[in-house]
């Protein structure tokens, strides 16, 4: 094929010492423009955007709040991508990626659950309710934990990889399942998706919408979450890659001596 | 397949298996809430419906980590697997077998479980039809995550944490049917869905299932 038999084709950084060198080299640049876009991002929207005249300047969460939901759900879909990989071409910096993503979505869900009790409590007069969204994301939470929990509780690490991917996969169309389910079970009090709509970028719709003042800054942290999730999984993953190579030396010096 | 299917169930059976084990929690579960409650019988036909549901997939939960495990520890799973018997033929009997021995009792026992709860008259037949249709998908649900931490020494808390959020919908669905009929209200979607969920479940998951058993004997 030809994908494979170019020279410079995706699939030359499976090859776990180019995947090394080519993060090393842009790792600083990820952690410079991700540091640049939070802090711009964060200042400007905590301290140069107006207070919301319903929810004063609670509204302002929203530039944790937002950012960390988005980025719980596109780490699971890069693990699942992950896994496919691993399951199809066996390449193993991609199961790595995938074992080294999880906890970094674990941290993003769970910030994205505690940012929504401090902004759901003067809000909706609750930390919690039973809302779909927040219910479906206590789900994606339990499942971010039964992935963890499976990679280190089993020793073999192409065994952990395989069974980890598949459960990922199951896992994957059960938390969609979910999703709807939830829907159906109860309707809720969080809000609509309203900030990924073009009409409510140009302004053009009535409903429920992110005003235009929050909606640059709020962009500014989106993408500073992006590359800083980007920035965390590519370290992550060095590190993982470092780690096995430590065990396979000293698996050959106790093997020599 | 019914040779191993008539062994799954003797084994169940004697002495040792873990037939009664599901059947005397789900009892404990459903005598103990009224105490934990109080005894109001407005309350507690509410609640009726979910209670049983919660306390059928508990019990079924509480079998689970016996499954495969035992036939692993002995080495007749390795038997298995070389058996010219498709390994997926060979757990979706598994499936068959627990449901057997574990789903079903519950199923039988659970409108007994409903007059102690005062459920609603109308509510006893859509109890009993949620609770057919939903608990096979539980145990086919249950027996990935058992083959998925069949190899591991203490299984069992990585077993629920990980059939915990794969049991949601079915919960959702199951003791949605329950309730609507104990109110008798409209129930139609939700039982439909419960079925579709379990004819997908039944059909795709033993393939996911031997796939993993066979990774972990590899």
């Amino acid at each position: 094929m030809t994908i494979t038999a170019k020279a410079n084709s995706l699939w030359e950084y499976a090859n776990p010492r180019k995947f090394l060198a080519t993060s090393e080299r842009l790792l600083p640049f990820f952690w410079l423009a991700s540091t640049t876009c939070l802090v711009v991002g964060l200042v400007w929207g905590f301290f140069f955007t107006p207070d919301d005249y319903k929810q004063g300047s609670t509204v302002k969460i929203i530039y944790l709040h937002v950012p960390s939901a988005l980025m719980a759900i596109n780490c699971w879909l890069m693990m699942l991508a992950a896994s496919l990989i691993w399951l199809v071409r066996r390449h193993h910096v991609s199961a790595l990626a995938a074992r080294a993503a999880a906890p970094v979505g674990i941290v993003f869900t769970l910030v994205a659950l505690v940012t929504g009790a401090i902004w759901g409590q003067p809000m909706w007069g609750s930390w919690w309710a039973w809302d779909p969204r927040l219910t479906s994301f206590l789900i994606l939470f339990l499942f971010y934990l039964g992935y963890v929990a499976l990679w280190e509780a089993i020793e073999d690490p192409d065994t952990a990889a395989d069974l980890t991917s598949v459960l990922c996969l199951v896992g994957s169309v059960f938390a969609i399942l979910s999703r709807y389910a939830v829907n159906f079970w109860n309707q809720g009090l969080h809000q609509g998706a309203s900030v990924m709509r073009v009409a409510a970028v140009t302004g053009s719709d009535t409903e429920e919408k992110v005003s235009n003042i929050y909606f640059f800054p709020l962009m500014l942290c989106i993408v500073g979450f992006v590359l800083l999730f980007i920035a965390l999984v590519l370290y992550r993953t060095c590190t993982e890659i470092r780690a096995r190579r430590i065990k396979a030396l000293l698996a050959r010096e106790r093997a020599n001596a | 397949m019914i040779a191993l299917l008539l062994r799954d169930l003797k084994l169940a059976f004697r002495a040792g298996g873990g037939f009664g084990l599901g059947l005397a929690f789900f009892l404990i579960v459903t005598v103990l809430v009224p105490f934990s409650v109080g005894p109001q019988s407005s309350l507690l036909s509410i609640i009726a419906p979910g209670v049983l549901w919660l306390g059928a997939l508990l019990a079924c939960l509480l079998s689970l980590d016996r499954l495969l495990a035992l036939d692993w520890e002995d080495g007749s799973l390795d038997l298995l697997a070389t058996a010219p018997l498709p390994l997926e033929a060979v757990v979706a009997v598994k499936s068959l077998a627990h449901w057997l021995t574990t789903g079903l009792p519950l199923v039988l026992v659970a409108p007994l479980l409903g007059v102690m709860l005062n459920l609603p008259e109308t509510g006893f037949t859509w109890l009993v039809v949620s609770l057919l249709i939903g608990t096979p998908a539980l145990s086919v649900i249950g027996t990935f995550g058992a083959a998925i931490t069949v190899g591991l020494k203490r299984g069992g808390l990585l077993l629920s944490l990980l059939v915990l959020p794969l049991y949601v919908p079915t919960l959702i669905f199951g003791a949605e049917v329950a309730r609507r009929g104990a109110t008798g209200t409209e129930l139609e979607t939700p039982l439909l869905l419960l079925a579709g969920i379990t004819t997908a479940t039944i059909a795709l998951l033993p393939f996911a299932s031997a796939a993993v058993l066979k990774i972990n004997l590899r």
